[in-house]
């Protein structure tokens, strides 16, 4: 005899000779959602929700001035890691890829982010009535690239040293100094030409929350693209410093967390699973990895009732014993 | 005597038919389910649903005030926190309700378009979530969206999709994916009506040994199919 095709028996369905109980569809959904409802607002009156509070350019250059610069430093040498991030911000790396997928790559540049001129020269040629840093700007905007490069990288030399000797928890060395009164940085820096003074003026400019609003300035009026401010701050130190204190990086598993205490996306455990295990863990290209990985089990899992042995667990294990007691209960009295 | 042709039947009548067909109303709103029926799991499809419109309400109320609104009042606050838990809830009751469906291997007796639906929910269901962690304008959306760009952008969907462009995140999160999850929410329980609830095994086999015997095929509303 001819097995029918699993495509067949599925198609066909049996007729429930047993038994019917009186079933209330619209009451059960009302009371469902009364039950809902009064969970959702115990667990607001019990919990609350968390909300902490932005951080800004301006908070961060007035508490943290040195990584401030640092930062502003790289992004004009072209060495941040936005700067140096390719699609869909730049052309200045091919971006993550698997094999012989580069879809980074493939997508191209859609939100084109140029570091020197965006968060560094573009903004300080809005500041008003300051020759000095006007004639400092334009002293590096007619350089030579080499030259101007040259230029970016020995005022950030000094910044670097000074960052890495604080993460080794070693003494800082003494080519960078802070005013503790004004503020202000100052690099020993030789051959850095008019950086130093671009960065004063960018300092100054950070501290005076000129720089948040430069950064959202666009061809219209109203603007929603938080995209250059955030990808600034986000090669600085403070958010990264703000978001350990939170538990939220990643080998803290800080996709499922939240702010305070608080259950974040729990629903993405799984997702950062991979984050924690090899070879993702120290892979270059962890993002692409997981999101494949991610993107077969998830497809994996919408097709659970097509996939032979999957499909088939359910029956083997029976937990359905469990789940329909009563029934079976009944059946063995019957028997 | 001449009699009248028949009026030749419009689309509005054969959609009609098909779906009286389908779902003739006794079956989309029924009073009475199969004893089988029985069990704390069927709790949490429902609860799903219920935390579905929770999460609906107090957005809708979120929405008319504007994003800023739950920063600065008591009551923005409330119900901030109300979608918050509720999200929390609806994740919570869905996880259960798939696990649930899965050890009764529900896509048994043509219900696999019920499983599909429900998969595809829980994971339309997740960006969803995302953008409105991305939308919250505080210190949280920050962090999230300069980390979650980092895996958009590595499969390419950075380019369409840009987590830190608020504007659009928030468009995402007030429309286009509630609308998507909504949407296929109704389908899935349409067809939950459509096929009943999932029988337990012992049914299958009865059919399956009878097929054997006979090579019938039954038509209704139980299940065969085992799943190998």
């Amino acid at each position: 005899m001819t097995r029918p095709r699993w495509s067949q028996r599925e198609g066909q369905t049996a007729e429930w000779n047993g038994g019917y109980a009186p079933y209330d569809l619209v009451k059960e959904l009302l009371i469902a959602v009364g039950a809902v409802s009064l969970l959702a607002v115990l667990l607001t009156v019990l919990f609350s929700s968390p909300d902490d509070r932005p951080s800004t350019i301006a908070q961060w250059s007035r508490g943290q001035p040195i990584n401030f610069v640092a930062t502003a430093a790289k992004e004009l040498a072209g060495t941040s890691g936005t700067a140096t991030y390719g699609p869909p911000y730049n052309h200045n790396g091919s971006g993550q890829h698997a094999a012989f997928l580069y879809p980074q790559k493939w997508l191209g540049v859609s939100h084109p982010i140029n570091t020197a001129n965006d968060f560094v020269i573009d903004p300080l040629k809005t500041v008003p009535d300051n020759p000095t840093l006007n004639s400092a700007v334009g002293q590096y905007q007619v350089a030579p690239e080499k030259t101007r490069t040259a230029w970016a990288e020995a005022f950030a030399k000094p910044l670097e040293e000074y960052e890495t000797a604080l993460e080794e928890n070693k003494a800082p060395p003494k080519t960078v100094s802070i005013d503790g009164s004004t503020g202000s940085v100052t690099v020993q820096a030789a051959g850095a030409g008019p950086v130093p003074t671009m960065m004063a003026g960018l300092l100054d400019l950070a501290k005076s929350g000129g720089l948040d609003g430069s950064l959202l300035t666009s061809r219209q009026f109203f603007e929603t693209d938080y995209t250059k401010p955030l990808l600034f701050m986000s090669d600085g130190g403070l958010l990264a410093e703000r978001a350990e204190a939170q538990h939220l990086l990643g080998d803290q598993w800080g996709m499922m967390n939240e702010t305070g205490s608080y259950p974040g996306q729990t629903w993405l455990w799984l997702y950062t699973v991979w984050y924690q295990i090899e070879p993702f863990k120290t892979s270059e290209n962890a993002d692409i990895l997981v999101m494949l990985v991610m993107g077969v089990l998830s497809l994996a899992f919408i097709c659970i009732p097509f996939i032979p042995g999957v499909r088939g667990i359910p029956r083997r294990i029976p937990i359905y014993r469990l789940i329909w007691r009563e029934h079976y209960r009944a059946r063995d009295a019957e028997a | 005597m001449s009699v009248a042709p028949a009026p030749k039947r419009s689309w509005t009548t054969r959609t009609r038919e098909l779906a009286l067909g389908a779902l003739p109303p006794e079956k989309l709103l029924p009073d009475n389910q199969p004893t089988y029926v029985a069990s704390w799991i069927y709790v949490f499809g429902v609860a799903s649903l219920a935390a579905l419109m929770v999460i609906i309400g107090s957005g809708v109320i979120l929405s008319l005030k504007g994003p800023a609104w739950w920063h600065f009042t008591g009551i923005g606050h409330f119900f901030n926190s109300i979608h918050l838990w509720s999200v929390e809830l609806f994740f919570f009751f869905m996880v259960i309700h798939l696990w649930g469906k899965y050890w009764m291997a529900a896509w048994r007796g043509g219900r696999s378009r019920v499983w599909v639906t429900g998969a595809v929910t829980f994971l339309v269901a997740v960006p969803a979530a995302l953008t409105g962690y991305v939308s919250q304008q505080n210190f949280d959306a920050q962090w999230i969206a300069t980390q979650a760009k980092d895996g958009l952008n590595s499969v390419g969907v950075g380019a369409f999709f840009n987590v830190t462009n608020f504007g659009q995140m928030y468009s995402y999160h007030v429309l286009l994916l509630p609308a998507a999850v909504v949407a296929l929410v109704i389908v899935h329980v349409l067809l939950v009506r459509k096929h009943g609830v999932v029988p337990p095994f012992d049914l299958d086999k009865k059919l399956a040994s009878s097929q054997t015997t006979s090579g019938a095929t039954t038509s209704s509303s139980g299940a065969p199919g085992a799943p190998s």
